[in-house]
């Protein structure tokens, strides 16, 4: 009980506050709320992942009933994961904001609602109870509205914060049918009933109402195609909210999902090879079109896309293990899964961090207008190429652990499938492997483009690096990024008390990683210390050798030409040019083309602006269609008073005669059938 | 422990073999076959040349690249004796260590702010991203086959049911000297003699690179050489005891190098734009070959 009035009390009175104070305690109230909820949850998030779960019943209200929280092995994952990323997200939050520091009411709204996200979010892991669920989840969406369309006076803002709105809506929509029909047919809000009314219904039942709950679930997370909102929200919101929507607030999807499968007890198997499908069309699509982005943030974007793919791999390879009584791919998806949860929000809310540094530096995020930057903003420089190399799941780094994992479990599943699954298998191999190599591609060529070369612009004012408190929180992301990479036996010791959960539903066998898969990955991090000792012995040996020998700096080769400009190298689009022209039919790019003419060539220009095929088919089209036949009511609402007038009478008099009217007619029937 | 020395003693003549075979198919005589080796002590004895655009990023990729072809070394195994580190599906960390490499030499090659090398750079990352399923599907039937998930696993148990497996063996010893020609950048994906930029993919990203650094990066091509040759002998080795398998290795690897050789003697390259779809034809070679792993595992009905 202390712990919820702890958790309820200092925030509320942190956000009381912040109106009220200077602009330095306001960041400290912000930042002293963050930390007292990170404190408390962290701690009892801690509790459960050492297998004592916390269980509260809270009175609650005459509508909802008892409202149950409850803390087991998966909320504490997902809330430990959720407070590092507040946490740091907070302090570069913090730093990042000063630049706006003239807009006092507008910080005022900003930190409260941020201490709002984050609460919110948090007891969202906690909560078992339909109704205070849902409220939660409001909470959760208008705040993160209200944070994304900070900068509203932009118009691109705006509409990018409606799109989100209204579609975390439909996501609220299905979760409340979902929530609904169980509590009209059990007559409980509480979580259990979801488990008991599957448990006593046939298997076509609970897969529709699991597919309500994932529909709902997978909008917040951004599977394909429910992914449309998160490439416009994602580069309108200020970078720490971005980075906390890519990193938390899109796994609370994730985490819904997964609560899903706890509780309603359906057919694995088919779940499983739905979630499959859906994560590998997400995973390849969302890195195909991130290449394509000259937007740095839109292009992190469609990689969370790409990386929710990852996760659903995971999660759907768990599901297959529990529908075919398969241990060990079981617990190596789910855990796989949620590995990649963790190192997911870890590198892209650190390439959103480092994103905004760029934009705080530069004023823009067109990448073809960047260039240079790793001689202006040497240490962002370094923290991206971390997290780039991570997120392209390269081995030193984290990236790699989960997605070995996978793997491991993947060809444990090609080993015992039949004909049919074995496709399936390799399929998502090639999936998988596709993913890591596109992922490459983007990020060799996102890295390149902003930091290498030279300035591809001159800006006006003066490039350099921001100011190193809001570095800092930069650097424990790495730093942990690193950590996972080099010694992943202790967070997969961790996610045995979660992955248990999950193989407890079918009583399958588990008690721990090792004997399969962990051992592997032992290797894998001495690989990976092998991999830096010799990178570091050989730049030792080079700089001795090269110490006392003739180190010249000369300009870059360009076959003999000697005026070379920035405009001569390689851009972002041409980068990637042989690529988007073989996969065209995927895509759908808009171009605006002057070609050079004539042999004294004048001015020509050639601008590619690329757009979703998903969101023109499942979005766009039928949104005009809509509006189209809408329109045709547009005469009912002609601006003239008497007609508002006479809607009003009319709406009262059918209020007032339909129901005399049915009781007439059924009175008439009635009276017919005694004839 | 042994295949580390028997490839890095590949390594020293393998390319010069290749370059051997080719003067003489043109009618040369030809440098000796160490030529290649003597050029990079050469370029380990001197200074170094920097491009003024470049960073550090620069200066340390190729070090990162010699030291993750190195890494994958480490995991090739020779026969019954195993790499030096070995596990359950080290082959996805072989082919994701070699991706390090790869990322960096490509960021390196941006780091110059040069076109003609962001030109290379740009073609390589999207050759590798198509080789890299072939790799997958071909170890994935493997695995399929002998039940295993790792390199020395794999190759010790490949042929101990039918022998059939000799010839999926053939088909992937076919797949992996493409892999290996398109990793080091030859024929018919990349011409490493041709003298113009426009057409280069490996030798125009590393035009700014020179001395220790160039040195390296050459080191890792030949190594890498010797290591799909070392790979590809694992297809056939199986349980030969060391007497016959250690002399046979090295008949191999000249086997190997007079191939590629003859190769770009014959062959002209591929044009730029078919280079995608020739990759794409080597993805389904590996399908072909996990066809054949699934009717000799029996399972397909």
């Amino acid at each position: 009980m202390i712990f919820v009035l702890v958790f309820i009390l200092i925030p509320f009175l942190c956000m009381c506050l912040i109106p009220f104070v200077k602009m330095k305690e306001k960041a400290i109230a912000v930042y002293a709320s963050v930390c007292t909820i990170a404190i408390v949850t962290s701690y009892l998030a801690f509790q459960g992942l050492a297998g004592n779960d916390f269980e509260l019943i809270l009175p609650g209200s005459l509508v909802s009933g008892p409202v149950r929280l409850h803390i087991d092995a998966l909320s504490g994952w997902f809330m430990l994961i959720i407070n590092f990323t507040f946490l740091t997200g907070g302090l570069y939050g913090i730093f990042y904001m000063r630049a706006y520091s003239s807009q006092k009411k507008n910080l005022n709204l900003h930190g409260i609602l941020f201490v709002l996200l984050h609460a919110s979010l948090i007891s969202l892991c906690a909560i078992q109870n339909s109704i205070a669920f849902l409220v939660a989840w409001e909470i959760m969406a208008l705040s993160a509205f209200l944070s994304i369309i900070f900068e509203h006076e932009k118009v691109a803002t705006i509409r990018a914060g409606i799109n989100f709105l209204i579609q975390s809506h439909v996501s609220i929509l299905f979760l409340m049918l979902g929530f609904i029909w169980v509590a009209g047919q059990t007559g409980s809000y509480d979580f259990s009933a979801i488990h008991s009314y599957s448990m006593t219904h046939s298997g076509a039942l609970s897969l529709m109402l699991f597919l309500f709950f994932f529909t709902g679930f997978a909008i917040k997370a951004g599977f394909v195609p429910f992914h449309t909102w998160l490439p416009y929200a994602h580069p309108a919101a200020p970078a720490h909210i971005s980075g906390i929507m890519s990193g938390v607030l899109i796994k609370i999807g994730i985490f819904g999902i997964l609560r899903m499968i706890l509780l309603i007890d359906v057919d694995y198997t088919t779940v499983g090879t739905i979630i499959l499908i859906m994560s590998i069309i997400s995973g390849v699509y969302g890195v195909m079109l991130a290449i394509l982005q000259h937007n740095l943030k839109k292009l992190l974007a469609y990689h969370s896309i790409e990386n929710i793919g990852i996760i659903g791999i995971g999660i759907g390879l768990g599901c297959i293990g529990l529908g075919t009584n398969n241990p060990v791919l079981s617990s190596l998806g789910f855990a796989g899964a949620l590995l990649h949860t963790l190192n997911h929000s870890l590198f892209k809310s650190l390439l959103f961090f480092t994103a905004g540094n760029v934009y705080q530096a530069t004023h823009t995020l067109d990448i073809e207008k960047l260039g240079g930057l790793v001689k202006k903003m040497p240490q962002t420089t370094v923290l991206f190429l971390i997290a780039a190399i991570a997120i392209s799941g390269i081995p030193p780094f984290n990236g790699f652990i989960s997605e070995f994992i996978l793997y491991t479990g993947l060809f444990n599943w090609m080993q015992q499938a039949a004909i049919g699954t074995l496709v399936g298998s390799a399929f998502t191999i090639i999936g998988l492997v596709l993913i890591g190599g596109l992922a490459l591609m983007c990020f060799t060529k996102a890295f390149g483009v902003v930091f290498l070369g030279n300035p591809r612009h001159t800006f006006e004012h003066e490039v350099r690096e921001v100011h190193f408190m809001q570095i800092l929180p930069l650097y424990f992301i790495a730093a942990l990024i690193v950590f996972i990479g080099l010694f992943p036996g202790i967070f997969l010791d961790l996610l045995v008390k979660p992955v248990q959960l999950f193989t407890g539903v079918r009583q399958l066998p588990f008690t721990s990683f090792r004997g399969n898969g962990i051992e592997a990955l032992l290797s894998v991090s001495r690989a990976s210390l092998y991999l830096i000792v010799l990178v570091l012995l050989l730049l030792g040996i080079r700089k001795l050798v090269l110490r006392k020998r003739t180190i010249m700096v000369l300009p870059t080769w360009n076959c003999g030409y000697t005026n070379p400009t920035p405009k001569i190298q390689y851009t972002a689009s041409s980068f990637v040019k042989t690529y988007s022209e073989l996969f065209g039919m995927v895509f759908l790019i808009f171009k605006k083309e002057k070609e050079v003419e004539g042999i004294f060539p004048t001015t020509a220009h050639l601008e590619t602006r690329p757009y979703d095929k998903i969101e023109k088919w499942f979005i766009d089209y039928p949104i005009t269609n809509l509006k189209l036949f809408l329109g045709r009511f547009g005469f009912v609402q002609n601006g003239k008073l008497q007609f508002y007038i006479l809607y009003g009478i009319m709406f009262i008099v059918s209020i007032i005669s339909i129901p005399i009217l049915y009781d007439t007619v059924m009175q008439f029937v009635e009276f017919l059938k005694e004839l | 422990m042994l295949s580390l020395l028997l490839i890095i003693l590949a390594a020293t003549f393998f390319t010069g073999i290749i370059i051997r075979t080719k003067s003489i198919a043109s009618g040369r005589k030809g440098p000796g076959i160490f030529q290649p080796l003597k050029d990079v002590m050469r370029l380990f004895k001197k200074g170094a040349v920097y491009s003024e655009t470049s960073s550090f990023v620069f200066r340390i990729a190729p070090t990162i690249y010699f030291s993750s072809v190195f890494v994958a070394m480490l995991v090739v195994p020779f026969g019954q004796s195993k790499g030096l580190i070995s596990f359950n599906g080290d082959f996805i960390f072989f082919a994701y260590v070699l991706g390090l490499g790869k990322f960096f030499s490509i960021i390196g090659a941006m780091d110059t702010g040069s076109s003609f090398e962001g030109m290379g750079a740009s073609r390589e990352a999207l050759y590798s991203m198509f080789a890299e399923p072939a790799f997958f599907i071909l170890m994935g039937s493997l695995a399929l086959m002998t039940g295993h998930t790792s390199f020395q696993d794999i190759f010790s148990t490949l042929h101990l049911g039918s022998s059939i497996t000799y010839a999926l063996g053939v088909l992937g010893a076919f797949v992996f000297l493409m892999i290996a020609m398109i990793e080091n950048s030859r024929m018919p994906i990349d011409d490493p003699k041709t003298h113009l930029e426009l057409t280069m993919v490996h030798e125009v990203m590393i035009l700014d690179n020179s001395g220790f650094d160039l040195g390296l990066i050459l080191t890792a091509g030949y190594l890498k050489f010797a290591v799909y040759g070392a790979i590809i002998f694992n297809l056939f080795s199986g349980s030969i005891p060391y007497e016959y398998a250690i002399p046979l290795f090295f008949v191999m690897q000249v086997f190997l190098a007079v191939v590629v050789g003859i190769i770009e003697s014959f062959m002209a390259r591929s044009r730029m734009n078919h280079n995608a779809q020739f990759i794409v034809v080597l993805s389904s070679v590996a399908i072909l070959i996990f066809f054949g792993a699934l009717l000799v595992s029996g399972k397909f009905i």
